[in-house]
């Protein structure tokens, strides 16, 4: 067997996907503005401008395209996704009005939830679980702060244990808190 | 001119020197700054974003509360901060999505109204202190520097709901640099990414210090002194960044950054050590040409 194996699939191209990740946006965004996910005409203005595309294999282009024709898994599994900086250069310039970004960070929250998050994206969030912050606090800081005339531990969460609890309490009842603890 | 100062992560946890200097800075310029006690993550648009949005908007939402409970706008030192807390409030707008929002804050004791509001401190700086005023408070003109302005990505964009025009030749920071006496230069892919965020920094190191390269050899080939930016996690990148590049060998010379009240404030004549300049990873060396 040669290293490369081509796989033949037949597509039953299908609106499903699309149609799932328009509805589960719209919990956040305007409806009509991410149903401009089906008005792509696959004229690559995106991935001309793309800064990740220029570097890496990912090609936001291909993702819309995929996510067009229903091919859920490919799109969701697709290493690349995590790639984008959301810099939203794409959603700008995209001729047809294509909400390029937001599609892309729904897709992750789908990808995210279903076992492809990456490992270091989920410490950040587990440290955010337990100190409200995506970082933690070290002892070099805490001097420099001192020095610069700042408490030196700031006065967010990392002060405030009922704050902390407030944030801890959301994201139990939201959902997140069981999504990171896989 | 009451402002509560959202810290975020990158400012209090790594960059403390922003926040000092941006502390400094608006109170010398008349503007009153307060704690915003208790506030977490903004959570971040691109990671937090990417996690899951509905969890990131009720974040967002309790944070904007702790605002409206003290009748107070909200400041920010980054982009990222912006983009989370300026977007929020925005989506907050639509009375359906508050409603369902608020049902989840009820249960910690919240209530979001939509009442605050979200400003860059750059907005801050030209819009309630002004361009006249700030160039009269200049006491150390920074004439000879040349600064290689990197605007970032979320101050400007999605342009739609950010609503500070168009995104593609923006020329706002440029003129605040310019009122401090140095020159903003032009280089080339000016308004390109540092590569750090939507969790590319966290999650692949790798391509957000390419992005990183890109940006500081195309800075130094137009003889950039140093980086100039309106936000922590570009500051981060761009600071952290260019050592973690060094390590790797792949740069030899890299560009000192300071961020844009860091630099004001140099220009009022406030001392490197006060604006925080010395706590960068990377010497500032262009302070030899000013001094
Ligand atoms: S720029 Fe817009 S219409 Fe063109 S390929 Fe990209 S998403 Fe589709
Ligand atoms: S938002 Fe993502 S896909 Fe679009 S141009 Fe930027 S990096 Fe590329």
């Amino acid at each position: 067997m040669s290293a490369v194996s081509r796989q033949v699939v037949v597509l039953q191209a299908s609106w499903e996907f699309a149609d799932e990740v328009i509805k589960r946006g719209s919990r956040i965004f305007p409806e009509e503005e991410l149903k401009t996910l089906y008005a792509c005409i696959q004229c690559g203005t995106c991935v001309g401008d793309c800064p990740s595309g220029r570097r890496t294999a990912w090609r936001i282009r291909h993702i819309i395209r995929k996510t067009q024709l229903g091919m859920r898994e490919a799109v969701l599994s697709d290493e690349t996704l995590w790639n984008c900086t959301t810099c939203y250069t794409c959603q700008e310039r995209c001729p047809r009005g294509v909400a390029t970004t937001d599609v892309i960070r729904i897709i992750r929250n789908i990808a995210f939830e279903e076992g492809y998050a990456l490992e270091r994206h989920l410490a950040v969030a587990r440290n955010f679980a337990k100190i409200g912050h995506a970082i933690p606090i070290t002892d070099e800081v805490k001097e420099k702060r001192k020095r610069l005339g700042l408490l030196p531990v700031p006065p967010t969460t990392l002060s405030y244990p009922k704050a902390l609890s407030e944030v801890q309490k959301i994201i139990e009842i939201d959902g997140f808190l069981k999504k990171i603890q896989r | 001119m009451r402002y509560a100062y959202f810290l975020g992560c990158i400012t209090p946890l790594r960059y403390p020197g922003i926040e000092a200097a941006t502390k400094i800075v608006l109170k010398e310029l008349g503007v009153e700054v307060i704690e915003l006690n208790g506030a977490s993550c903004c959570p971040a648009p691109g990671v937090f974003g990417s996690f899951d949005l509905w969890n990131w908007l009720i974040l967002a939402a309790r944070n904007l509360d702790l605002a409206e409970d003290l009748d107070a706008k909200i400041v920010v030192t980054c982009n990222g901060c912006y983009g989370s807390l300026q977007e929020a409030h925005h989506l907050l707008e639509d009375v359906v999505r508050r409603e369902a929002v608020n049902e989840v804050l009820a249960k910690i004791g919240r209530r979001y109204e939509g009442r605050t509001e979200v400003k860059h401190v750059t907005e801050v700086l030209l819009e309630d202190v002004g361009a006249e005023e700030l160039k009269k408070r200049v006491k150390k003109p920074l004439k000879g520097l040349k600064v290689a302005v990197h605007y970032g990505c979320h101050f400007l964009k999605p342009s739609k709901i950010r609503g500070h025009g168009s995104p593609e030749a923006p020329t706002y920071l440029d003129e605040l640099v310019e009122l401090t006496g140095a020159e903003s230069i032009d280089y080339l892919d000016k308004l390109m990414c540092c590569g750090a965020g939507g969790g590319v920094r966290a999650g692949r190191l790798d391509v957000a210090l390419d992005f990183t390269l890109e940006k500081v050899r195309n800075i130094k080939r137009a003889g950039g002194d140093v980086i100039v930016t309106p936000c922590a996690f570009c500051h981060f990148q761009f600071d952290t960044g260019q050592r973690e590049l060094m390590s790797k060998g792949l740069l030899d010379k890299p560009v000192p950054v300071a961020f844009i009240t860091q630099l004001i404030g140099l220009a009022m004549g406030f001392s490197p050590d006060e604006m925080g300049l010395n706590d960068n990873f990377i010497p500032p060396k262009y302070l030899e040409k000013i001094s």
